[in-house]
This record gives structure tokens, sequence and C-alpha cells, in this order.
């Protein structure tokens, strides 16, 4: 029996509305219910990371005036800070949250294939944040390992949270990789089985491209990093030694032999690298259809876009041990290593030129989901050519353990994809909620981000450049370190706290807009994607009333010529009084300004 | 990492091969371009299970890859000692081979409608697999009874976790298969379970592959 597409068969198939609270807000299958539910929770669990950043702030810039940050409280909260940023907020909010919301709303779908295991999904997530945040509560508090967990000293007497806080670390991230796998096997599915009648490959909008490669990567990384987990967790437990070498510890010689810890590093900068992608992808794809949509312009390049989404998919599992330089390798690996970190940077570029390249002589409404796309494409690039200083290993091994790197990382894979995350949820919110959000406070937040992230950071480069070196919980009266080194790190501390003050604003925002913001309509941006086509805002159950849309363009059909409107929405079908030229087919780079 | 990186060269290779063969010959700003709403350019012909089961199966096969690395980079360390494989093991692998029959027979008369075959064939491939996994228990106190602890010599932790995660794996199948078998007994049309039973043997053939070149491995080296 030949198969027929889920999209040709939609009323054959049984629909089943939730019918009771518990299942429609709780045990809840619908996609767009799981996805606030995992966003709920990635912004909860990230606002505690980000507390714990300002407490070391508060150590770095003012030492020895907080009794209550030890040098162990130190490292839990920089571990605690590092792995929940990475993994738990933003791997979790870009593909469980905004994957979750927009693939079937995009793909034009009333729900992922596998409801009932996205439901799964979502509530191991939420068992492996509440593991993770057990660790506050047990004796010897959270592991202080560094979100590393570098062996030996990850599992070793004079690191907190040897007790239980590194298996409680290890546990909550074993359950994450089974709760994202849930939820991966379901992004993929959806996006090739369940998509609407036309829509194409590659009729997708860019967003869905950046999250379907961003899923395949992590199906693949993440078992790296289950890996390490296991067999570090061995080595804790049962004294086996994978990755840990004989060793004396407090004096005392252990039982341990042999074992290695650069495999460790191996296995999870195998995971670690393209975990970069998994959180930046998602940010990539989300950024194009904000450009495009509020530049009321086609996205340049759009098939050059795609194809560069794929090479850095496939480049980003031959460029882990970049982050291992300083780790003893083979000089030729270095130079191997080297070459690919620099190849990666080419299809990376081509993105930037083609997101500016977009605004060019665009029509651009500076909303506040454009001036967080835009502010993306100044950070993005800052922190990227901090990148190209740090994938040659000349330049590396001076600058590795400095504050260098942590300017770099935060600039290119947290402040970026926050910023993409605050204008996507500017941009998604009235579709969500049905109201916008308020632009004047959101103006006031994104300044206030925008400069204060700055503040921060840049700084940090030029501490790096002095030598001042991360990691450490105190500087003392180091001699190269010159007195402004020391008002820099006020400043930026200083910074930091204001920038955290502006988040409240956005929380504000968030929470007083649910009822006081100004009523969305249906597609408030004029925006041609299908999720703003719905009959229902927000959209209810099943997404799509009694009949499926049919694509019958791509997704960045704005300011085409002939046209009434400034932009086309996906489901319009060719309007044979406007000469085919002028329907979309003007070419892919050359959209005009209206 | 020369092993992991070979398979997910291979599995990369092949998703982005056929993303680009999406992109190839293709207008996508053209307003319904009869290229891309041609027949075949849609969904691909095959149900959403099997595209997550092959999905799973690519997850799966990078966390073997990753595993084999790590026993390839381990084992060139000088504490390196390699065990004894118990004989045992043989006979497992015999066990597994007739479930993975067992569940190709079924297959076939799921097909068919062959309601009859289609039980004996889901209990015979239960039964096997059953079989395999008490065995791999034995085999695990033959090694322990002969000194072979986990803590004793990384060779051996390897030899334990990789069976204890083949095993898992096999589990998860069995969840499948025991509410495939319920719905059978219970008298369920044959076709109507045809799909669980695809889907079994497709992930039966592939961890008895899986098994084959752990098995390999660990006698080789």
């Amino acid at each position: 029996m030949a198969y027929v597409a889920i999209a040709d068969r939609d009323h054959d198939i049984e629909h089943h509305d939730p019918t009771t609270f518990i299942t429609k807000y709780i045990w809840s299958q619908d996609h767009k219910v799981i996805a606030i539910q995992y966003s709920i929770t990635a912004i909860f669990v990230g606002l505690v990371a980000l507390v714990l950043s300002g407490m070391m702030r508060l150590q770095l810039g003012f030492p020895d005036s907080f009794s209550f940050i030890t040098p162990n409280n130190y490292y839990q909260f920089i571990t605690m800070h590092g792995m929940i940023m990475v993994i738990f907020l933003l791997t979790a909010l870009f593909l469980g949250g905004f994957g979750n919301y927009l693939i079937p709303l995009m793909i034009g779908a009333r729900d992922m294939v596998f409801p009932y295991m996205n439901m799964l999904s979502y509530w191991v997530y939420l068992v492996s944040v509440i593991v993770l945040l057990t660790s506050f509560f047990v004796p010897g508090g959270p592991t202080g390992a560094g979100w590393t967990l570098y062996p030996p000293q990850a599992i070793l007497p004079g690191t907190p949270g040897t007790d239980w806080g590194i298996v409680l670390m290890l546990g909550s991230l074993a359950l994450f990789i089974v709760a994202f796998t849930m939820g991966g096997l379901n992004y993929v599915t959806t996006i090739l089985q369940a998509r609407a009648r036309g829509m194409t490959m590659m009729r997708l909008p860019l967003s869905l491209w950046g999250i379907f490669m961003a899923t395949v990567l992590g199906l693949l990384a993440f078992p790296a990093l289950f890996v390490s987990a296991v067999m570090m967790m061995l080595d804790k437990a049962l004294g086996t030694s994978f990755f840990m070498p004989a060793i004396v510890s407090m004096g005392e010689q252990l039982d341990y032999d042999g074992g290695s810890p650069i495999l460790f590093q191996h296995l999870f900068w195998f995971f670690g690298h393209p975990e970069v992608y998994i959180v930046a992808l998602p940010a990539f794809g989300l950024v194009s259809d904000l450009l495009s949509t509020h530049a009321r312009k086609n996205i340049f390049g759009y098939r050059m876009m795609v194809w560069a989404i794929l090479a850095i998919g496939g480049l980003s599992f031959v460029v882990w041990a970049h982050h291992m330089y300083v780790s003893g390798m083979n000089p030729y690996f270095g130079f191997f290593f080297a070459t690919t970190t620099l190849i990666i940077a080419v299809p990376t570029a081509i993105k930037v030129y083609n997101w500016v390249l977009t605004l060019w002589q665009g029509n651009i409404h500076l909303t506040v989901p454009m001036l967080f796309a835009i502010a993306f494409i100044f950070t993005f690039t800052h922190g990227g050519l901090t990148g190209i200083f740090l994938g040659n290993v000349v330049v590396d091994l001076p600058l590795s353990d400095t504050y260098f790197v942590v300017a770099h990382f935060h600039m290119v894979m947290g402040v970026s994809p926050i910023l993409v995350v605050f204008g996507s949820i500017y941009h998604w919110y009235p579709k969500i909620t049905g109201r916008m959000l308020n632009e004047t406070l959101g103006k006031v937040h994104f300044w206030g981000t925008l400069l204060g992230t700055y503040a921060i950071y840049l700084p940090m480069h030029y501490l790096g450049f002095l030598g001042v070196p991360r990691r450490y919980y105190a500087m003392g009266n180091t001699e190269f370190m010159p007195e402004s080194a020391f008002v820099l790190n006020q400043s930026i501390t200083i910074s930091a706290l204001i920038v955290a003050g502006f988040q409240l604003i956005f929380l504000y925002n968030l929470i007083s807009s649910l009822r006081n913001g100004e009523k969305a309509g249906p597609n408030p941006w004029r925006a041609t994607t299908l999720e703003w086509q719905t009959p229902d805002t927000p959209p209810k159950h099943g997404n799509w009333g009694h009949t499926l849309p049919e694509v019958h363009r791509w997704a960045y059909d704005y300011s085409v010529p002939g046209y009434p409107d400034d932009f086309i929405p996906q489901n319009v079908p060719a309007d044979p009084s406007i000469p085919a030229y002028d329907q979309g087919s003007h070419g892919p780079d050359h959209g005009t300004s209206s | 990492m020369t092993f992991a990186l070979v398979f997910l060269a291979v599995i990369m290779a092949t998703v982005i091969g056929w993303l680009l063969r999406q992109s190839l010959n293709t207008q996508p700003w053209q307003a319904d371009d009869p290229l891309e709403n041609r027949p075949g350019r849609g969904v691909i012909a095959v149900e959403p299970a099997k595209i997550a089961l092959l999905s799973f199966i690519a997850v799966a096969t990078s966390l073997f890859a990753l595993f084999l690395s790590a026993y390839l980079m381990r084992m060139k360390m000088a504490d390196w000692s390699p065990l004894t494989e118990p004989k045992l093991l043989w006979l497992n692998t015999g066990l597994l081979v007739l479930a993975s029959i067992a569940f190709q027979l079924t297959r076939s008369a799921a097909t068919r409608g062959q309601l009859p075959t289609v039980k004996t064939g889901l209990i015979a491939g239960g039964v096997c697999t059953t079989l395999f996994l008490l065995g791999q228990l034995v085999a695990w106190q033959q090694l322990n009874a002969g000194g072979y602890f986990m803590t004793g010599n990384p060779a051996n932790a390897f030899f334990y976790v990789l069976t204890a995660l083949h095993g898992m794996h096999l589990l998860g199948g069995m969840w499948v298969w025991g509410r495939t078998t319920a719905r059978v007994l219970a008298g369920a049309d044959a076709r109507s379970v045809r799909l669980s039973v695809e889907l079994c043997t497709v992930y039966w053939h592939y961890l008895l592959l899986v098994w084959i070149v752990l098995f390999a491995l660990l006698l080789s080296t």
C-alpha cells in the first residue's frame, strides 16, 4: 500500500482535543503548551544562573567583601552558571521552546508527529533540571569542577561537590540527553514528514533550517557527552580507571591506574564544539527571519544561507580539538584543527554578509525585535573575530587561560544567542499570547542590555591581553596587573549588575503584557510565514481549524513589485493578474523596498 | 576518535547529501513553481515511525562508535590487559542471530497477513532475545568468578559497559516487542501490527550487527 503523506490524510486522522485542565495545561501533548513549559522552565533556571554570575562578579570586582562567597562557592557558581546557561537554558529554549512552538506552525502541521513522546521529553527535561538544582541542597553542594568537568580534579577531594554534586550533575546531564533525544527525534521526523502540501524543504523558513540542523547536530553530538558522563560516573562510583590516572591525592595513593584525562577532553569537546552550533544555528535561522520581516525584504541568498547551515553543521564535527591546544597535542594536529577552524569561518561569514545585504536598501522598521536582530549582527561579528584569534595555535596558547577567552565565548555564544532569544520573544509573543509587549519597555530593555553587555565584555578582552587569568577566585597582589585592571574588574561587575537589573524590566513586561498588552491581531508584523496565518490567535489545539493550509511560495515574498501589500503570505496562490516576474520570481537577491 | 569520525562522516554525508539534493534545481523564490510542486519533492514516502527509528539508529550508532573510539584510545595505555572472553558468548551470538531470523520471518508473515506465523515468530524472537540477555548475565558471572572484576582492568570495565549498553538497547526493543505481542495475543489483525513488527525487525537486525562488531572487537583485542 502506497504511503500517503500526513498532510494528505488529515481528515482521516483523529485529533483528540484535551478535555480536562490536566491534559490541557499540565500533561499536555500540544506542542504549543509543551513549548511554553520548556520556555518557562528554561528561563527560570537561566535566572538562577544569572544570579550565580552576579555573585561571581561581586567576588571578582570586590574581592573579600562578601563573606558568603568562599572559594568553594565561587567554583560552584562558575560551574553551575556555565552548565545551566549552555545546556539547560540555551539548548532547551532554542529547541524545546522555539523548536516546539514554531515547527508545526511554520510547516503547516497540527502538531508534532509523536505528541506523547514530545510530552515525555519535557517531563524528563524537568526532572533533569530538578536533579541539577537539587545539588544545591545536598552535603558538599554542587560540583565546582568547572562546566567542562575535567578529570581528574572533577572527582577528587579538594574540588567542591565531589560527594554528591558531581554525581547529580552527571545524572542530570544523562537525563537531559534522554529528553533531548526524544524531542530531537520528533523535530526531525515532523519537519521531514508532516509538512503541508507545497511546503518543500526549500520553502522552509530559515528558522526551521537552523532548528533542523541544530537538532541533527544534537542527536549526533550529545552521545559524546553521554559516553563521557557514564564513564566518569563509573570512575567516581565504582572506581574504574577510564579517565583517572595513577594519582596521589591528599598524600594518599589512590586505587586509580592508567586512565587518560585527555580521553575525556576529546569526548567532551567532540560534543562541546557542535554544542556551540546547536545553540548558534537556531539563532542564525531565527535572526534571518526577524531581519527579513522587519526590513520588509527577502532574505539575501536564501539557498546560500541553507548551504552555509549545512556546511557549518558538517564542519562543526571536525574542529573540536581547538579547545585543547594547551593539552600538549601534536603540532600537526594543532595545524589541522586550526585550518578547519578557519574554514568554518567562511560559511559563517557568508551568513553575516547576507544578513547585512538583507538590510541593504530594505524598508527597515526599527521595532524591538529588529533592534535585537541588528545588535546580534554586531555582537556575533565581534565574537567571531576574536574566534579567529583563538583558532590559531600560537595566539591561543598565551590567551587560552585568560579573560580574553571568557570575553570571546560570552560574545559569540552567550550574548549573541540571548539577543536573538529576546528578539524572537518580542517577535512571537503576540502570536503566543495574542498581546503585544510594551514597546517602550522593550527599547529600554534593549539599550540597557546591549550597552551593558558591551561594558562587560569589551574590557574583558583588554584584561585578557594583560594576562589576567580566568578561573581565579582572587587575583591577590599580582605584579603584572596594573591598578587599571582592578578598576576595570569593578566596572565590569557594576555593569553586570545593571544588566541583570534590566532583565527585571523584561520580566515585568513579559508578565504585565499578558493582561495589559495591546491586542495583537493575527499578524501584527505583516509577516509571510504560516504561523501568522492561523485562524485563531493564539492558535487553538490543532492549529488550523478545519483545513490545513497549502503552501504556494517561499517565506520571503516581501515588497514584491506589483502587489498591493508589501508581503505575500506563504499560503497565497500565485495571482494570474500579476505578471509572473512580479510574483516573487524577481530573483533571490533583488527584492526591492516599498 | 577516528572511528567515531568515520561513522559520523558517513551519517552527516548522508543527511547533508539528501538535504543538498532538495536544494538543487530549485528556484524557491518562484511562486507555484512547477519544479517545487512536482510529486516526489514533498515528504519521503515512508511512515514517520520508520524515519524516527532510522534517526534513533543514527543516534545509537554515534553512541556505540564513540564508546568504541574510547575503547581503542584507552587500550593503547600501558595498563591494558586483555581478558579472555567466555565461550558462552558464541552461544549467545547464535541466539541473537536466531532472534533476528525469527523477526525477519515474522515481518514477511505480517505483510502476508498470516497471523499464526506472526504469533509464533514474535514469541520465538522474544524467547531467543530473553535467552541472549540471560546468557550475557551468565557470562558476567563467569567473568566475575574468574576474577575479572570491573575495577581490575580497563579492558574488563569496557567489556561490562559495552555489553550492558547493548543489553539495555535490547531491553528497550523488548518493550516495543512486548506491546506488539500483547496486541497479537489479544487478537489484533496481522496487518495492523505490520509496522510494529517491521520496526522491531529493523531494530533487531541493527542490534545484531552492533553485537557482531562489538564481539569481533572484544575477541580481537
